[in-house]
């Protein structure tokens, strides 16, 4: 065992297969929870007819999903309309490389890791993009150009809302920030911390472009967005990569803010890790099943007039708080 | 002897690894699935009607101002990255000089604002 962790190539290969495989398994079946949760929200029962409870029902979707007709629409960019779903899920499953789900359970410990987890969560806008851009569809081109305007504009109150553990810590390592949890309490429990965590999390339900914030697919409006033209495994991975990518933000909610692997009574680290992120996945979907739409100009003005202040603001009460400290 | 890069060994490892299953759930659905295009069957979605024009026609400017806005605070964004990492042995004078960076950019900020770049609909 130590062999392997001492060995980056053998760590990278035994951790990176293990998370790649974990996540696309946690993502058939989050979409199943997703759905039963939804039922129960809205006085229904979900999917129960393929396997006990509905449980097979994702692998059911994912074989018929494979067996259906890829279209590629006419006049289309081929090349960029195939490309699109692999890059979504490719970025999304990357991001979990820097999350610790335990002292050991670390594909790779960076010394930047927050950079290159916000980094690499942000590049999801720029997929989606190509895939309205490559549609030659009008809805898609207009979904994909949101996407992108909503993607970048949140990145900024994110980055910064991100900030806030990273100056009480003093590192960018998330795990460097987990420790520093494990030793001077979660950083949820400050004030400053708190209202950083929601605002991260705000931020984050944006860039992950999830209800209230799905203007980029707004049904009512511009049909599915950018996954308009698609179908079959082309749609499919789309919305797997969303799911992936709202528990890894999950993820990296719970590491930043809610003492990442940190817990009582002798548990398990890992089992507190994967309780954290599964109950802020659960606030995620009730948030969506919950709320309704913003509008595109009310999407913005939160970002610019309120968000991207007060993160600053933020940022400058964490400053104070380090120094006070001292 | 550790080189500085050996940490992202792992890095490059997850990002083969995750651009493999990304191509290989393609690969595998174009070999199971059937292959029967038409031209309606490829026809682009609008409405139930036939297409009017390319979709690629010019776009409204408002975007490219998000984008324009969007590099400036990203910038600043990443410039604070650094400081708040070595805040701790900076004390109170890099305190100061990250204030003062900030308060322009909050001046930047009031200026869009009151230019009417960040109203979308106007």
């Amino acid at each position: 065992m130590t062999f392997v962790l001492s060995n980056p190539w053998l760590h990278g290969l035994v951790f990176g297969a293990v998370l790649v495989s974990v996540l696309m398994a946690l993502v058939a079946f989050i979409t199943w929870f997703e759905r039963k949760l939804a039922g129960r929200i809205q006085s229904r029962l979900g999917p129960t007819m393929v396997g006990p409870f509905g449980l097979l029902q994702p692998i059911a979707d994912a074989v018929k999903a494979m067996q259906k007709d890829f279209i590629v629409p006419k006049d289309a960019d081929r090349f960029l309309f195939w490309l699109a779903p692999p890059l979504t899920i490719a970025f999304a499953l990357a991001t979990a490389a820097v999350i610790p789900f335990s002292k050991d359970v670390l594909a790779a410990n960076l010394d930047v890791g927050v950079l290159y987890a916000l980094a690499f969560s942000g590049l999801l806008a720029f997929p989606t993009w190509v895939a309205g851009w490559a549609s030659n569809n009008k809805y898609a081109l207009l979904g994909g150009m949101r996407m992108v305007a909503q993607g970048i504009s949140y990145e900024i109150p994110m980055v910064m809302a991100a900030l806030v553990p990273v100056t009480l810590a003093g590192t960018l390592s998330m795990q460097g920030i987990v420790e520093y949890q494990v030793a001077s309490g979660w950083i949820i429990a400050t004030p400053v911390g708190a209202a950083a965590g929601l605002l991260f999390l705000t931020t984050a339900l944006a860039e992950g472009n999830r209800i209230p914030f799905d203007i980029p697919e707004a049904e009512s409006e511009l049909v599915a967005g950018p996954t308009t033209e698609y179908n079959a495994i082309g749609w499919s991975i789309f919305a797997a990569s969303e799911y992936a990518h709202s528990v890894i933000t999950a993820a990296i909610v719970s590491a930043l803010f809610l003492g990442g692997w940190d817990g009582w009574w002798n548990l398990p680290p890992l089992l507190w890790m994967v309780a954290k992120t599964g109950f802020v996945f659960l606030i995620v979907t009730w948030v969506r099943w919950s709320l309704l739409r913003f509008r595109s100009d009310q999407l913005m003005a939160l970002c610019w007039k309120y968000l991207v202040p007060g993160a600053l603001l933020l940022v400058l009460i964490a400053g104070i708080q380090v120094s006070v400290r001292g | 002897m550790e080189s500085p890069l050996t940490p992202y060994v792992p890095v490059a490892i997850v990002l083969f690894l995750a651009g493999a299953m990304a191509a290989a759930i393609p690969f595998i659905a174009g070999l199971l699935g059937p292959r029967s295009p038409s031209a309606v069957k490829s026809e682009i979605f609008e409405g139930g009607n036939p297409p009017i024009g390319s979709a690629r026609q010019r776009f409204a400017v408002k975007f490219y101002v998000v984008a324009l806005l969007f590099i400036v605070f990203d910038v600043e964004a990443v410039f604070l990255y650094p400081w708040a990492v070595n805040f701790q042995q900076l004390g109170w004078f890099g305190y100061a000089t990250m204030a003062v960076f900030a308060a322009t950019l909050v001046v930047a900020l009031v200026y869009v604002w009151k230019k009417g770049a960040l109203s979308w609909e106007s």
